[in-house]
């Protein structure tokens, strides 16, 4: 069988700092149906760097789908338009000869752009920090029936748990907010026994820190929730609202 | 951290007094059209209704007290949901930084994409709505004390009657979307209240619009008069 290949036109967002000016850049590439988005743009790259130019940067690990380190809008969607895949899953399959593509770096001024399709994300980082985890005492591992677990509990902890922490709802959000990431990382924790010690402090803790990152207000469009690739659902932002009114009202 | 602070200090909690507000807003929305059914029943009854507002509390509050403390809770709400609507549209626009040159309309339907710009009309709407039907500022033949004749005289003019009706449009999406987002900002999300949410939201909006715009159809057909 013969592989189809197709000629694309990218239009790709060129930005040499933080602090430069960036723009659009149209470039011709080359693919065939079985690359991969992204080697489809490494593709572009050998070419750039075989004439002496600058190669487009843009974040990657695993290439499959599970670090949330990709993540980059196509055509206006983060992550290209499949639904629940990461840019790296995405397939050229999806396009045909002759496609015109646009492609930006997530917009928020939460992750200033580092260069070109790359941002920075530790304000993500920074929001784990001041939440995210248990303070256990030190010592032999606890039996793993010490504490059960309901099974809706595990189930549902885990469904916030399958958050990669991408930004892609960031990104995908009209006013730039972070609650589906900040609701999935205090949902994770606080649907748990385990969670339930620290479970007023870690929504304030999260949504104060949130607040300090230059993020916007969410206003339940539920765009996040479309473009998140791990069906992270709008009912962690549910949460995370209830656990901070709770957390108002205990602290007084 | 305070309560004060926690609810003016976050967006979070800006949402919260929102949806507070929203919420007195939603239950006067209603209550204002039930009140306002009366008008089908005659001039007396409407009329009757319209002073009994005034008398509502009778003997423990004095004359035209229930009313003024009723104005006094909406006018609060609107300030706070006013000033929050403001102050986080202006965080979330300052949040984006760079626009995007695409867009791809995720999941956004027209209820929620209209809050702010809706939001703007319902606020001239309410203002020329006092004007117009408490005050009678712009009311061309009002006569103080005799609603039904201002209520029936309003409506016979087709350009009010038609701004009415585009606003009440306006007010349904307005609510079917904020009262969906109301529950999700005050966390009404266990495994019932997620099967009822948006149909509730849906019916709310339905009734409210609906209902009001009964009030300037029944006059212009002379159903009403
Ligand atoms: C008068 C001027 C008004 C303005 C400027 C305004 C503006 C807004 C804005 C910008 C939002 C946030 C949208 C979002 O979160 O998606 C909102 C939410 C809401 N509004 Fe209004 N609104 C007004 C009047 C009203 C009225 C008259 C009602 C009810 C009859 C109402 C009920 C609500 C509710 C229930 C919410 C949801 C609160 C939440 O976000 O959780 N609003 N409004
Ligand atoms: S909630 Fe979804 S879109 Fe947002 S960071 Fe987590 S995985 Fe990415
Ligand atoms: S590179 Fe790891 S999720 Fe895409």
């Amino acid at each position: 069988m013969a592989t189809s290949t197709m000629k694309l036109k990218l239009h790709v967002w060129r930005q040499e700092s933080p602090s430069a000016r960036g723009g659009f850049v149209t470039y011709e590439a080359d693919a065939n149906e079985h690359m991969s988005f992204l080697e489809m743009l490494d593709v572009l790259n050998e070419s750039l760097e075989s004439r002496g130019e600058e190669p487009i940067v843009f974040d990657h690990d695993c290439r499959e789908g599970i670090c949330g380190t990709c993540g980059m809008v196509i055509n206006g969607r983060p992550h290209g338009p499949w639904e629940r895949t990461t840019v790296c899953q995405l397939h050229m399959r999806e396009y045909g000869d002759g496609d015109q593509i646009w492609i930006e770096p997530w917009r928020a001024k939460g992750f200033p752009v580092v260069k070109d399709l790359f941002v920075d994300r530790s304000a993500f980082d920074r929001i784990l920090q001041s939440g995210g985890f248990i303070s256990a005492n030190s010592g032999g591992a606890p039996d793993a029936n010490a504490i059960p677990v309901k099974h809706e509990a595990a189930e549902e902890s885990m469904d916030a748990a399958a958050c990669i922490g991408c930004g892609a709802c960031v990104a995908a959000c009209p006013n730039a907010s972070a609650m589906l990431f900040t609701g999935a990382k205090i949902a994770h924790l606080n649907r748990l026994p385990q969670g339930q010690p620290e479970r007023y402090d870690r929504a304030l803790d999260m949504i104060l820190q949130m607040e300090e990152e230059a993020f916007g207000s969410c206003t339940n469009h539920g765009a996040c929730a479309e473009a998140c690739p791990k069906g992270i659902e709008l009912d962690v932002i549910a949460m995370l609202n209830r656990d901070y009114l709770a957390a108002v009202v205990k602290a007084g | 951290m305070s309560r004060v602070t926690a609810l003016y200090g976050t967006s979070v909690g800006k949402k919260i007094t929102m949806a507070v507000s929203g919420a007195i807003f939603v239950l006067f929305v209603l209550a204002h059209w039930f009140g306002n059914t009366k008008v089908f029943m005659g001039p007396e009854a409407f009329n009757h209704y319209a002073e009994g507002l005034r008398e509502f509390g009778d003997p423990f509050l004095p004359y035209g007290w229930f009313l003024w403390i009723f104005r006094a809770v909406l006018v609060l709400s609107l300030v706070v949901h006013v000033w929050s609507a403001w102050s986080l549209t202006r965080q979330s626009w300052a949040a984006r930084g760079t626009k995007y040159k695409k867009k791809d309309s995720l999941n956004i339907d027209a209820a929620s994409n209209t809050m702010r710009w809706g939001g703007i009309v319902l606020l001239l709407f309410v203002t020329y709505h006092i004007l117009h039907l408490t005050t009678g500022t712009l009311h061309p033949d009002f006569i103080p004390g005799d609603a039904y004749h201002n209520f029936v005289a309003g409506f016979q003019s087709i350009p009010v009657s038609v701004v009415y009706m585009l606003c009440m449009i306006a007010l349904g999406l307005h609510l079917y979307h904020g009262t969906w987002s109301a529950f999700q900002t005050l966390g009404f999300d266990g495994p019932r209240a997620q099967k009822i949410r948006r149909p509730l939201s849906l019916i709310l909006a339905l009734v409210v619009a609906g209902g009001n715009l009964l009030f300037p159809v029944s006059v212009l057909t002379g159903f009403v008069s």
